[in-house]
């Protein structure tokens, strides 16, 4: 110990001194990626659950008595609309300009909301039918799945809101850059999502 | 911020991953073929067969899932220096086990356990 010269005032140092500095949010990409991930595995649930019980219609109204494939098309025009006005939304914050990358936040908001409208339009006309989610183990499922998706897009929209807000106040600083890169993640997943529910439960509905 | 540390920063967000205008639209423009293929099929009843047509839009929606990993995900092999897409690939084991599992335990379960006429007649 003697020979090992500790100047005074100097603090012990217990960690690695070569471990270099990261970058704020530097993981943060990677670490919304993963969360991404494990959203998908719920999705993966409920989509075997749909996948078993689909066909469970307990006398009740099978997919051909309920589904309007026109307002699906419509739906997945709203969502696909949308995924392509966030895109340019970040294209335009790549270029720095606030107020363009609001206007293309706030188009891809009112397009989450036309989803967002149609498909509460969907459920209640068929609540109004008697196809309840307790009607029938299809109708369960059904409701689960369709419903979790419809839960993420309400919650990106109000993340959306969020995030225009902050831009508002404080510009496109790098935090809101990051915040709207994780964001422009969850609603390019949310739309990927989709094309496995329009496929499986709808169009594949619609074939039984 | 040291020179390494800015090097480093620009290498995960730099311009590049955001992708670009051409990248976005020619992924827009897949996503609307992809989409409009699979519902004319269905809307119409292109096809007789329904078997073959539920092949036909299942591929579908798996290329147009590429599509938009591709175009508007921005997924490549050397993202976050590769972890990201091994957490892809994971994930995509983990639910192709998870689906093909569930859906042939429950079908054999379904064809195996169910009650049939014969068994119910003779029920006391």
């Amino acid at each position: 110990m003697a020979s090992t010269a500790i100047t005074a005032g100097t603090e012990p140092v217990f960690h690695l001194e070569e471990e270099h500095a990261h970058a704020e949010g530097g993981s943060t990409m990677l670490g919304f990626w993963l969360y991404l991930m494990s959203d998908c595995l719920i999705f993966a649930m409920l989509f075997a659950a749909y996948g078993v019980l689909g066909g469970n219609y307990a006398a009740g109204p099978a997919p051909k008595d309920l589904f309007d494939l026109g307002l699906v098309a419509v739906n997945t025009t709203m969502l696909l609309l949308s995924s392509i006005t966030y895109g340019f939304a970040m294209l335009t914050m790549d270029k720095g300009r606030v107020g363009a990358t609001q206007a293309w936040l706030a188009v891809t908001m009112l397009f989450g909301l036309a989803f967002l409208s149609i498909e509460l339009y969907e459920f209640a006309h068929m609540i109004h039918e008697g196809a309840t989610p307790q009607r029938s183990a299809f109708l369960s499922s059904f409701f689960t799945l369709v419903g979790t998706h419809g839960l993420h897009v309400t919650f990106g929209i109000v993340w959306m809101l969020t995030l225009m807000v902050q831009v508002a106040r404080h510009g496109l600083i790098e935090a809101n850059r990051r915040r709207l890169m994780c964001l422009s993640m969850f609603w390019h997943f949310l739309d990927v999502v989709w094309i496995g529910v329009f496929t499986f439960v709808y169009l594949m509905g619609m074939l039984r | 911020m040291s020179a390494h540390d800015h090097a480093g920063h620009d290498h995960t967000h730099g311009g590049a991953a955001h992708g670009s205008l051409k990248g976005y639209l020619i992924g827009f423009v897949l996503s609307v073929i992809l989409t409009a293929i699979p519902f004319w099929m269905v809307m119409t009843g292109a096809i007789d067969n329904k078997q073959a047509t539920a092949i036909i839009i299942m591929a579908f929606a798996v290329v147009q899932i590429v599509v938009h990993m591709v175009f508007f995900l921005h997924m490549n092999p050397a993202s976050e220096g590769g972890w990201s897409m091994l957490a892809l690939i994971f994930t995509v084991i983990l639910v192709v086990i998870v689906l093909s599992g569930s859906l042939w335990v429950m079908y054999h379960l379904n064809a195996n356990m169910m009650p049939g006429l014969h068994e119910m007649r003779e029920m006391p």
